[in-house]
């Protein structure tokens, strides 16, 4: 079959072999992004990260189900972490989505790092775009969640919630260096459980001390801001305080499904206001601009690597350096020389 | 230490540099237990009067009655049921003709996850692993001609055992036996249904909160029935050691025992009727000293935790099941030697009831020679073998005595570990226990696979082309529709307003924290109205359990 | 990158003892497959469905309720009903000699009986599986 034309007709099948296409590098796949790509675009992408344990899947099974009642469909990615030693992996986040298998709005993948270390496989990006151009209203992007090092979450996805659960003792200020300002929305999961009022305190004291002076504004931000200021109701108002966002706080109780509605409410707000001030767009952009570097330099590099080591000319380089014959700035300007003219 | 000590103290120095000089020359065989044997050294910090002391006496480690079986002899109870209530009847007749001095009920997996045998869900499984319930009608055919005054009864049921109780309750109401006569067991162990055997269905505030209604409700109802069965057996099964067995077995027992003076019980009021099930294992030594510590850990966790005061609250009394996951599916005769050995351990531990498996579990239920040859072996362990003429043979064995204290400390400092993370019910839902269970499990798979533990006729001994057991016992294919079928006939004959009624009775009593919900329940099997009907009104009310998996 | 072998592990049917699953599922993930584990309680549907989405090139399921017979071979119908060709399909569990003829005639690749070593269903994979 054809797996772009397909996936764009709607053939599940089709997602799924595209996905495995860029998963695993095969050689139809730029050809299958290059037809997908046009149709990129529309969907909104929720990163959803937080430390093992936080119940980022189950959540992310609550807030995918009130998606689906609000009428959209939805896409959701989840990330586990690769053995370095053996290659394999232990997919298991997709046991608490059990309940969204049948529903055909719904598509779940779930992805090892296979050696990636910032929280996401290097090809989640592209398994996003092929659920965007297959029409998924809302991806959810869910990181291993191993702790500090989760921030390629931020360049690949729109919103990012952060999820931390009481109780996790002194590793909030270990994980307060890593995630916790990558988060435009967090969550406190497992509210019920003892110690949830001191998180919320502690998240709110460590995103206060991070808030920098709002720089002065111009009309069209002030006239924003009066308008998120109507929005904010309660004891989230100030997050609306002109100029910056500032992230809220929403505590859940997630496999009690109590407080997933109002969570939504607060990625929702999110959204709406980093797409009227332009900063959707700029983040997009961003993101853009790095895909572009990125496969240029893969792509640069490949051929390169190729030209280089399958000839044979990096051992006899190497020679020739060990015998002090030359040094290694020199040979890579004469191979950039050569190759790049 | 005493001047006697230190000549032992010695004498094995002289022993061990003996041995080691051997031993270079003709090693022994590797894997084995650490040491190579035991002496007074090894218990001479174990004070007889505190730790060992007598049968019938605090801490009760060499039993928990004063004569045990030279009174009578444990109950001998075969777990079975299948098919449907009519064949299970005639398989309980048969063993009670048999000898057979207690029942236990296995119900199918609809039964034992709360839907009808018509559900969708139940597809391929009516019938197959135990028998189908489907309401009062099924039971009354179940123990149709079987004096319930007369029989115990142990029932094989977890997250709806209220449901099941009460059908019991009714059952024997119409056989003219009134509640308080009834004797038997239920299982009601929801915990370790989370952590090892998988047949849940509500999550744990409101499964807890159903079995403390069922020990408040039978404490002044049904006064001799043992409410609960904390089970280690599952525990075991899903690949635990047997330090783990003890240690997450009794946490879960501490758990229902805080769950149940929270909502306003005294511990003396209702632990008299805790009982504990455990599994026998291969290792027979290892497994009397579990037994052995079992009772110690929990006679101290009852006088020093909970200050229960009498004596019969602190005995743990329990019920074995030799191993069904040590049985093997090759050369499956070899499993009636290895059940006797089970059961040798069962008896020298003390149980008070004992079920023994067939030799064809690891390839379907068994069949009725099977089922005849294991309660034979109990018998003739009973009657032939000597083990059961003296009260705890092995008490001052070096070896059992150290074993003893090993395991209780083990599983002390288990007990403690799960303390620190907030019981049992917390620990479950961390996914600790699933996990340190698998991690057994899995090192057992590969000690099996590298060949560091032999097991005869698998990975040693094995047999070229064997033929494949005949007369395995096939449950019809046709059971699932002719249950499907009684049980739309009986949906159309009762009275569906009372139904009605009652259900919505329920579902308010279900909502209303404060309620004891046995009385609706009962109402509502009366009326006839369906296992699966009453537990989706709780699944409305209470919700679904979620799995805790972490690989 | 490498093409990596994915195996979907599921429990089919009502039955709870998923210690078999769970070694199998760990002992692939040490031979460098990426597991998918579904665990307990998945119907036929689901288990096509996820196979599906997470286009695997293998099912593994395990029963132990003596449902087999009446699960295993749906499933079989279901992957290919959704055009999932070369998926292999295996099973293992509690299951009689004489009933493994008719599963295999409905599909099931090869059945693995109670005292399998795991490294032989790692090696029947390799051998069958369709990259």
């Amino acid at each position: 079959m054809d797996i772009a034309e397909e996936l764009l007709k709607g053939n599940r099948l089709a997602l799924s072999r595209a996905i495995t296409a860029i998963e695993n590098e095969y050689d139809e796949a730029t050809e299958i992004m290059k037809k997908l790509y046009p149709r990129t675009g529309h969907a909104f992408v929720l990163g959803v990260t937080g430390p093992p344990g936080a119940g980022k899947s189950t959540l992310t099974d609550k807030l995918a189900r009130e998606y689906r009642n609000q009428g959209k469909t939805v896409g959701i990615i989840a990330v586990d972490p690769t053995s370095p030693f053996t290659g394999g992996a232990i997919l298991g986040d997709r046991i608490r989505m059990n309940g969204l298998t049948l529903d055909e709005g719904v598509f779940i993948r779930s992805m090892g790092t296979r050696g990636s270390l910032g929280g996401l496989s290097h090809k989640t990006a592209d398994a996003v775009k092929a659920m965007d151009a297959f029409g998924k209203d809302v991806i959810f992007v869910e990181t291993v969640g191993v702790g500090q090092s989760e921030v390629d979450i931020v360049k690949a996805a729109d919103t990012t919630m952060v999820v931390l659960i009481p109780g996790m003792g002194d590793d909030i200020q270990a994980i307060k260096a890593g995630i916790l300002e990558i988060g435009d929305v967090f969550c406190v999961n497992k509210a019920d459980h003892d110690g949830a009022d001191k998180l919320v305190r502690e998240i709110n004291m460590m995103l206060d001390l991070d808030v920098h002076e709002p720089a002065p504004m111009n009309d069209a931000q002030k006239a924003l801001a009066d308008q998120f200021h109507h929005m904010a109701v309660g004891p989230q108002a100030e997050m609306a305080m002109p100029g910056y966002w500032r992230p809220p706080i929403d505590k859940v109780i997630a496999n009690q499904n109590v407080g997933v509605k109002e969570l939504i409410a607060s990625i929702e707000k999110h959204h709406a206001y980093i797409s009227a001030n332009g900063e959707l767009q700029a983040r997009r952009t961003k993101r853009t601009k790095d895909e572009m570097l990125d496969i240029l330099s893969s792509n640069i590099g490949k051929y390169i690597t190729g030209k280089i080591v399958d000839t044979g000319r990096l051992d006899a380089y190497v020679e020739k350096i060990k015998a002090h014959e030359t040094d290694p700035y020199t040979v890579v300007g004469d191979i950039m020389q050569e190759m790049l003219r | 230490m005493s001047t006697e000590h230190e000549k032992i103290q010695a004498e094995l120095a002289k022993y061990q540099a003996s041995v080691e000089k051997a031993v270079a020359r003709f090693p022994e065989r590797p894997h084995l237990p650490e040491q190579r044997l035991y002496t007074p050294l090894d218990v001479k910090d174990t004070d007889y009067a505190d730790e060992i002391s007598f049968p019938g006496v605090y801490p009760y480690t060499r039993g928990v009655q004063p004569t045990m079986y030279r009174g009578r002899f444990w109950t001998m109870r075969m777990y079975a049921g299948f098919s449907t209530a009519e064949e299970s009847n005639k398989r309980y007749r048969m063993l009670i003709e048999n000898g057979a001095t207690g029942l236990s009920c296995a119900f199918d997996l609809p039964t034992q996850i709360g839907y009808d045998s018509d559900d969708p869900i139940s597809e391929g499984e009516v019938g197959k692993v135990g028998v189908a319930i489907d309401s009062l009608a099924d039971m009354e055919v179940l123990f149709d001609k079987i004096d319930l005054g007369k029989v115990s009864t142990s029932m094989t049921i977890n997250a709806p055992a209220s449901v099941l109780l009460a059908m019991y309750i009714a059952v024997a109401e119409k056989q003219g036996v009134p509640a308080d006569q009834l004797r038997g067991t239920i299982q009601n162990d929801i915990l370790k249904e989370y952590a090892a055997r998988g047949t849940y269905i509500f999550p744990p505030r409101p499964s807890m909160r159903l079995i403390t209604n069922i020990f408040e409700y039978c404490s002044k109802n049904v006064p001799k029935w043992n409410t609960i069965s904390i089970s280690g057996y599952h525990i075991r099964e899903a690949g635990s050691t047997a330090a783990q067995e003890i240690a997450f077995t009794i946490a879960d027992g501490i758990a229902y025992c805080e769950a149940a003076i929270k909502a306003g019980l005294h511990i003396d009021d209702f632990a008299g009727r805790l009982s504990f099930f455990w599994n026998a294992h291969n290792n027979v030594l290892e497994e009397v000293a579990k037994f052995r510590a079992s009772r110690r850990i929990w006679a101290k966790v009852m006088k020093e935790r909970f200050h229960a005061e009498k004596d019969k609250s602190m005995k743990l009394r329990f019920h074995t099941q030799t191993a069904g996951s040590m049985l093997t599916a090759q050369q499956p005769n070899n499993n009636i030697v290895r059940v006797a050995l089970q059961t040798a351990a069962a008896v020298m531990g003390g149980t008070q009831s004992l079920h023994t498996n067939s030799r064809d579990e690891a390839l379907a239920l068994p069949t009725q020679e099977s089922v005849t040859i294991a309660l034979r072996t109990q018998q003739i362990v009973a009657y032939e073998s000597g083990l059961a003429d003296v009260i705890d043979p092995l008490a001052g064995s070096y070896y059992v005595e150290a074993m003893t204290n090993k395991l209780e400390a083990e599983a002390w400092d288990y007990i403690k570990k799960i303390d620190d993370m907030g019981g049992a019910v917390a620990a479950i839902e961390k996914g600790y226990i699933q996990k340190e269970i698998q991690d057994s499990a899995y090192k057992w798979q590969m000690d099996v696979e590298s060949g560091a533990r032999v097991i005869v006729g698998v990975n040693k001994f094995q047999m070229e082309n064997e033929e494949p057991p005949k007369d395995l016992l096939k449950v019809d294919e046709a059971v699932g529709k002719r249950q499907v079928a009684k049980l739309h006939e009986m949906k159309a004959k009762r009275d569906n307003a009372a139904v009605e009624a009652a259900l919505k009775d329920l579902k308010a009593a279900c909502e209303d924290e404060n309620e004891n919900l046995m009385p609706h329940i009962l109402a509502a099997v009366k009326t006839y109205a369906t296992l699966g009907e009453i537990c989706n009104v709780m699944r409305s009310v209470f919700g679904e359990y979620e799995a805790h998996v972490n690989l | 990158m490498e093409k990596k072998i994915r195996v979907l592990v599921a429990k089919p049917g009502l039955d709870g003892h998923d210690r078999g699953a769970k070694v199998v599922a760990r002992a692939l993930r040490d031979a460098g497959f990426e597991v998918i584990y579904t665990g307990l309680r998945q119907t036929p549907e689901q288990i096509a469905e996820a196979a599906l989405q997470e286009d695997v090139n293998v099912v593994a399921m395990s029963i132990l309720s003596g449902a087999h017979g009446h699960l295993f071979p749906k499933v079989v119908k279901l992957v290919r009903e959704k055009g999932m060709d070369d998926v292999l399909i295996i099973g293992g569990g509690v299951i009689p000699e004489t009933d493994i003829p008719a599963l295999k005639e409905a599909g099931i690749a090869e059945v693995f009986t109670p005292g399998t070593p795991t490294t032989d269903v790692v090696k029947f994979i390799k051998e069958h599986v369709k990259l």
